[in-house]
C-alpha cells in the first residue's frame, strides 16, 4: 500500500526561501537549492516550492530556481505561486517542476483547473486551497490573493468541484494557522477528505510530529510543513520514525 | 567510456525535465527525438510516458517508430519504459480497448480494481521477484491508473501491492519497464537508473 508521505515546502520571495506567519514578516531561511538538497538526503518524499515573491523582478528569477532545485532534487517537486496561465504551468514544468499548484486564478475560474488537465493530465495539477473558518457561522471559505481576499466559495465544497474539474490532489492549507505551528485543522481535513476522492495534503499549523500524526489519522495523505524543518527543531527523519511508531507506514 | 548517449522519445506530452536531470547527474547526455533512424541506432532508449494508450500508441505511429521500437525490444537492445511507457509494451489496453501496443509482453493492461481509489498516486514499496540484477526491493513513486497484472514469460519481476499485486517493474536483459518514475524514487531510483546504463555499457 502507499506509504504516507512528509512534504517540506520552501516559501520562496525573489530566489531566497523565506517564512513568516501567513506571509507577513518573512524570515530569511536559506538556498533553495541548498535547503533541498538537505531535506531529500533527510529523507523528504516530496518538495513544494511556493513563489510568495510580490515583484515582477521576484517572479523572473523563480524559473532559475526551479532549475537550480530540479538539478539535484531525485524525488518529485510541486511549484506554486502566480500561475495564471498554461504558459506559466509549461514554463514551471519544462524548468523541472513535476507539478503544478494553482490557486488564485482557479478559484476566480475553475475551468483553468480543466485546461491545465487536458493539456498536462491531472496527476500534476494540485489545486491550493486557502480555507479560513467563517466569523459567522460554520464552516470554511475559500480565501485568496495570499490570504489577503475572500471568496464566496466554500472551501470544501470548492476542493471538492476543483477535484471533479481535472485537480489531481488538494493542497489545503488553513490560513488562520498558516505559521503559527498550533497543530493542523483537524476539522477541516475530516469534512474535506469525506468528499474529495483525491489526496489532500495537510499545510499549516505544524509544530511537532505529533500534529503529523493527528492529520494524517484525520484523513491526509501527505503532510507539508515548513517552520519545523527550516528552524532545525525537527529532520524529517526523525518525524518518520515518530509516524512509524503510530503505525503508520513511511518510506525508508 | 562507452557512448552513454540517451535518446528519449519525445511524446509532446511528457514532462521529462526531471528524466533528463536525472540523466545527467548519472553523467550521461540525453537527447529528444522523434526520428526513427536516431532511434535504432541510438545506445540507449527511453520510451517516457504520460496520457492515455490509445493516444501514446497514436504518437509512436504518427512519428514511424513503431518499427524501430520493436526491433530494439525484441533485440534486446537497451531500452527504458516508463509508466505508460511501460504499459505500451503489452498486446492491448482496457484503457483504449481497440488500439494494438507493441506486443513485446502477451500480458493486457487492466484498470486498478475498483475498491482502491484510483489513479494510485504516491510512494509503494516495490518488491523484486528475484535477483535479475537491475531491480531490486526498495520505494518507488508512481502515478497510474492502469498496469500489468501478472508477470510476463521470462521476464524478471517487481511486484507491488495496490488492490491485490501488480507488477511494479520488469527487465530482461538491457531492457528495463517500469511503471514507476525511477527518475523521481530518490536515490534508490536513481541507483537503478545507473545499473541499466552499466548493464548497457556491457553491451557495446
Amino acid at each position: 500500500m502507499l506509504t504516507v508521505r512528509v512534504i517540506p515546502c520552501l516559501d520562496v520571495d525573489a530566489g531566497r526561501v523565506v517564512k513568516g506567519v501567513q506571509f507577513q514578516n518573512l524570515r530569511d531561511e536559506g538556498d533553495p537549492a541548498e535547503l533541498s538538497r538537505a531535506y531529500q538526503k533527510q529523507g523528504a518524499d516530496e518538495l513544494v516550492m511556493l513563489d510568495v515573491s510580490a515583484t515582477p523582478e521576484g517572479r523572473r528569477t523563480r524559473i532559475e530556481t526551479v532549475e537550480a532545485i530540479r538539478e539535484h532534487l531525485a524525488i518529485p517537486l510541486t511549484v506554486g505561486g502566480g500561475v495564471r496561465t498554461v504558459e506559466d504551468a509549461s514554463e514551471l514544468l519544462s524548468a523541472g517542476a513535476d507539478k503544478v499548484a494553482v490557486n488564485t486564478a482557479a478559484a476566480r475560474d475553475p475551468s483553468f483547473l480543466t485546461e491545465l488537465a487536458e493539456r498536462f493530465g491531472s496527476q500534476c495539477i494540485v489545486v491550493s486551497i486557502d480555507a479560513k473558518r467563517r466569523e459567522e457561522g460554520d464552516g470554511w471559505h475559500a480565501v485568496v490573493q495570499s490570504g489577503t481576499e475572500a471568496t464566496e466559495r466554500d472551501a470544501i465544497e470548492w476542493a471538492a468541484e476543483a477535484t471533479d474539474r481535472g485537480a489531481g490532489e488538494v493542497l489545503l492549507t488553513n490560513w488562520d494557522r498558516d505559521g503559527t505551528r498550533s497543530g493542523y485543522d483537524l476539522e477541516l481535513l475530516e469534512a474535506t477528505s469525506s468528499v474529495v476522492d483525491v489526496p489532500i495534503i495537510a499545510s499549516g499549523g505544524a509544530d511537532r510530529p505529533e500534529h503529523l500524526v493527528e492529520a494524517l489519522e484525520a484523513g491526509a495523505d501527505a503532510v507539508l510543513a515548513a517552520s519545523i524543518f527550516h528552524q532545525g527543531d525537527w529532520t524529517v527523519d526523525a518525524v518518520k520514525d515518530h509516524l512509524e511508531d503510530a503505525g503508520l507506514e513511511v518510506r525508508r | 567510456m562507452a557512448d552513454r548517449t540517451v535518446h528519449i522519445v519525445d511524446t509532446g506530452v511528457a514532462n521529462i525535465a526531471s528524466l533528463q536531470a536525472a540523466f545527467r547527474r548519472l553523467d550521461a547526455e540525453t537527447q529528444l527525438t522523434t526520428d526513427p533512424d536516431a532511434l535504432a541506432e541510438a545506445a540507449y532508449a527511453v520510451l517516457p510516458g504520460v496520457g492515455a494508450f490509445g493516444a501514446g500508441m497514436g504518437t509512436l505511429r504518427d512519428a514511424d517508430l513503431v518499427g524501430p521500437l520493436r526491433t530494439r525490444l525484441d533485440d534486446l537492445r537497451p531500452v527504458l519504459a516508463i509508466c505508460l511507457g511501460m504499459q505500451l509494451l503489452a498486446p492491448s489496453s482496457e484503457e483504449t480497448p481497440d488500439v494494438e501496443g507493441l506486443e513485446t509482453v502477451e500480458v493486457a493492461v487492466e484498470r486498478f480494481p475498483d475498491d482502491v481509489r484510483v489513479p494510485q498516486f504516491g510512494w509503494n514499496e516495490v518488491r523484486a521477484d528475484s535477483d535479475g540484477g537491475l531491480l531490486e526491493t526498495g520505494y518507488a513513486y508512481f502515478a497510474n491508473s492502469y498496469c500489468l497484472p501478472d508477470a510476463p514469460d521470462g521476464w524478471t519481476c517487481a511486484r507491488s501491492e495496490y488492490g491485490g499485486d501488480f507488477i511494479s517493474a520488469m527487465e530482461h536483459g538491457p531492457v528495463l519497464a517500469c511503471q514507476f518514475h525511477p527518475e523521481l524514487s530518490g536515490r534508490w531510483g536513481s541507483n537503478l537508473l545507473r545499473r541499466w546504463l552499466e548493464r548497457g555499457d556491457d553491451q557495446c
